[in-house]
């Protein structure tokens, strides 16, 4: 099968900058047809063209599946990231003519779910913009519980608040408010699931006290997007195109693949999926694995790695693309 | 200009014929001399003008007969039909692509409008003309999936994706060939495909299962399956195995060329767009062999898979009673000449 997913050419109808950290895009189709429905916890990988560089990015779709008209994202500007949000930051404007993918939902809801509990931290708070409009819109039962670090920074909190009311709870880390998880997890009725999507410790913390009060690991349900990490340099053999290329310091291995003309197979760029998953032929010097796809058995191995979030140091790396 | 559609029976009389041009698109399986299992999946785009591939959803002569074979089957037993209570949104998500796609491909037949939440689909060959709000199944006689199934030919099975794994937690199967909705509901991938032998070896569901969870929204794929089948019989059930089993008993050199069927299964694989689930269409296709020898290629190539197909895949597609026969008959129409590559009749 070909790559990634089917494109939509679409345009930036809005750029609604949200609070200090956080901007908001509206994409609606060029052609000026109805987007494709999507369920909530979807995301859309977002094609940037920043001069020679293309970069690809991940981003949940925030708002409702019942409104197909346009899709809308939010992206948390990151000062020492790879770019990617500080590109959508400073050039992207309304009018501007860019290409993102199909919708694909890795963190989809459980439907068979009696209660749906969401833990959401920062800019996890995403995903669950569109579960609980979906969820709302079926008289669903779910509960979020959402920790920001100010109140300022509390991205979409008030619109929450006043969608949801009390089926909304907020913390905030500078009024020292922290969530009782214990509890919360203790209490809860039998046939609920939960969702957790946020900072990787946060992520660990709710599945480890989940899984230590028993909760079965079908019910629990997490977003775990690696952003794809700067690093030093390096250069890598493909050896079945032949080719030898460099991958930059602020440019995914994947993207220095793509870069060269080679097309993997991918979906999420964030680690998780397994598509781009790619053979080791040899290599002298150590890996930099950043995926939650590999197994710890297959870090070890040298015989695999993921080239959308994962990195390599050392002299020589050959790779079966 | 529209499709003539046949009056013709599946049961009881087997009045179901093809006509010359169907016999030309019918779905030939084998575009080799011999048959194995492979990962046989591949993109599910439109094919050539003419063929059953022309539509992503097709529709054919044979439409109407078939829909009332289904009504007949599901008075008799309404648990062909089933749909757990998480399961209706994807149900919506099938209607809206059934009534798309058939409007789509066949716009002299079927019609939609949509206006917000309000639908009104018209399908002229059965006679339906009905508006409702989408979303709300107290505005249809039947949930959403048994009424558009009740009017697309094939089987649907409805997957729900969850821990990795696809499980069988909606359907409407009536034209199976020999496997039970009603036993396999709320299996896992693997569960309900334990009996099939050689390929779980082979390694053949784990890879399939992979490709299935991944498969993208606006991206179906699609798979040739085959059996045989005594007689044009859609209703090949293990509930109804009392009619039909006995039929194999039946076949004579005198009458392969009538009683004995190359049954096909295009199967096709759509993420569904709300609820995230698949959904797993298995369209039926049967030619009597009189019909399929019109066609000296596919003559002088059935002889050949049939002859040589492995024991163990002969038991399970439950030809082991009438191979020889069927063998036999079909070695007189095999002069030795070679096969063009392909699918298609020369």
């Amino acid at each position: 099968m070909s790559t990634g997913t089917t494109k939509l050419d679409v345009v930036v109808s809005d750029v609604v900058p949200v609070n200090e950290l956080v901007t908001r895009f509206h994409f609606r189709r060029r052609d000026g047809e109805l987007l494709p429905t999507f369920s909530g916890g979807a995301h859309v990988v977002v094609e940037m063209r920043d001069g020679d560089r293309t970069r690809l990015n991940p981003y949940s779709l925030m708002g409702s599946p019942l409104d197909t008209r346009e899709y809308t994202i939010s992206v948390r500007r990151d000062d020492v990231g790879r770019g990617g949000s500080l590109f959508m930051h400073r050039s992207v404007k309304p009018g501007l003519e860019m290409v993102i993918s199909y919708p694909v939902n890795l963190f989809s809801l459980d439907l068979r779910a009696k209660k749906h509990l969401m833990l959401a931290g920062g800019i996890g708070i995403t995903p669950f913009m569109a579960q609980t409009a979906q969820l709302a819109g079926e008289g669903g039962n779910f509960e979020l519980h959402y920790t920001c670090r100010t109140a300022s920074l509390g991205t979409y909190a008030d619109v929450l608040r006043e969608r949801y009311d009390r089926r909304i709870r907020l913390y905030h880390d500078d009024r020292d408010e922290r969530i009782d998880l214990d509890r919360l997890l203790s209490t809860q009725p039998l046939g609920t699931h939960l969702y957790v999507c946020g900072p990787a410790g946060m992520i660990n913390w709710v599945r480890d006290r989940a899984a230590a009060l028993g909760w079965p690991s079908e019910a629990v349900h997490f977003e775990h997007f690696a952003a794809p990490q700067p690093g030093l340099p390096f250069d890598v053999t493909l050896a079945i195109s032949g080719k030898t290329i460099r991958v930059d310091e602020q440019q995914s291995l994947l993207e220095a693949i793509e870069a060269a003309g080679v097309d993997p197979p991918y979906l999420c760029r964030g680690g998780v999926c397994g598509q781009c998953e790619t053979n080791v032929i040899s290599y002298d010097g150590k890996f930099i694995h950043n995926d939650h796809w590999l197994s710890e058995e297959d870090h070890r191995s040298g015989c695999k790695i993921m080239p959308c979030v994962s990195r390599f140091e050392g002299r020589s790396l050959v790779l079966e693309r | 200009m529209g499709i003539t559609f046949r009056k013709e029976t599946f049961r009881d009389d087997f009045t179901f014929r093809n006509s010359p041009e169907h016999i030309r698109r019918f779905p030939f399986p084998f575009h080799e001399d011999a048959y194995m299992y492979a990962v046989n999946i591949e993109p599910h785009v439109v094919g050539p003008r003419g063929s059953v591939l022309e539509n992503l959803i097709d529709v054919d002569e044979h439409y109407v007969a078939e829909m009332q074979d289904r009504a007949l089957v599901l008075a008799e037993d309404p648990l062909r039909c089933q749909s757990l209570p998480h399961m209706t949104l994807a149900g919506w998500d099938l209607l809206e692509l059934l009534m798309e796609q058939q409007a789509l491909g066949y716009p002299e037949h079927f019609t939609l409008t949509r206006d917000g939440d309000r639908w009104r689909w018209i399908n002229r060959p059965l006679g339906i003309d009905d508006t409702f709000t989408f979303g709300d199944t107290s505005t249809l006689p039947y949930g959403p999936m048994e009424y558009i199934t009740r009017q697309s030919q094939g089987d649907f099975c409805i997957l729900d994706q969850r821990d990795g794994n696809l499980w069988m937690d909606a359907g409407m199967v009536t034209t199976q060939a020999d496997w039970s909705l009603d036993f396999d509901i709320g299996m896992n991938f693997f569960e309900w495909h334990a009996p099939v032998p050689l390929a779980h070896e082979k390694g053949i569901f784990t890879r399939a299962l992979k490709f299935l969870t991944n498969i993208q929204q606006g991206k179906p794929a699609r798979r040739l399956n085959w059996t045989m089948t005594i007689n044009p019989r859609l209703d090949t059930s293990p509930e109804n195995y009392h009619k039909w089993g006995p039929d194999r008993t039946t076949v004579t050199p005198e009458n392969v060329g009538d009683k004995v069927h190359l049954r096909v299964e295009l199967q096709s694989f759509w993420r569904l767009p709300r609820s995230n689930g698949i959904v797993f269409p298995i369209r039926c296709y049967l030619i009597k062999m009189d019909e399929l020898v019109t066609q000296p290629k596919w003559a002088r190539r059935l002889h050949r898979v049939i002859r040589d197909l492995p024991e163990e895949l002969a038991t399970y597609k439950g030809l082991t009673r009438y191979r020889p026969t069927l063998v036999e008959w079909l070695s007189k129409l095999d002069d030795g000449s070679a096969t063009s590559p392909g699918f298609g009749p020369d």
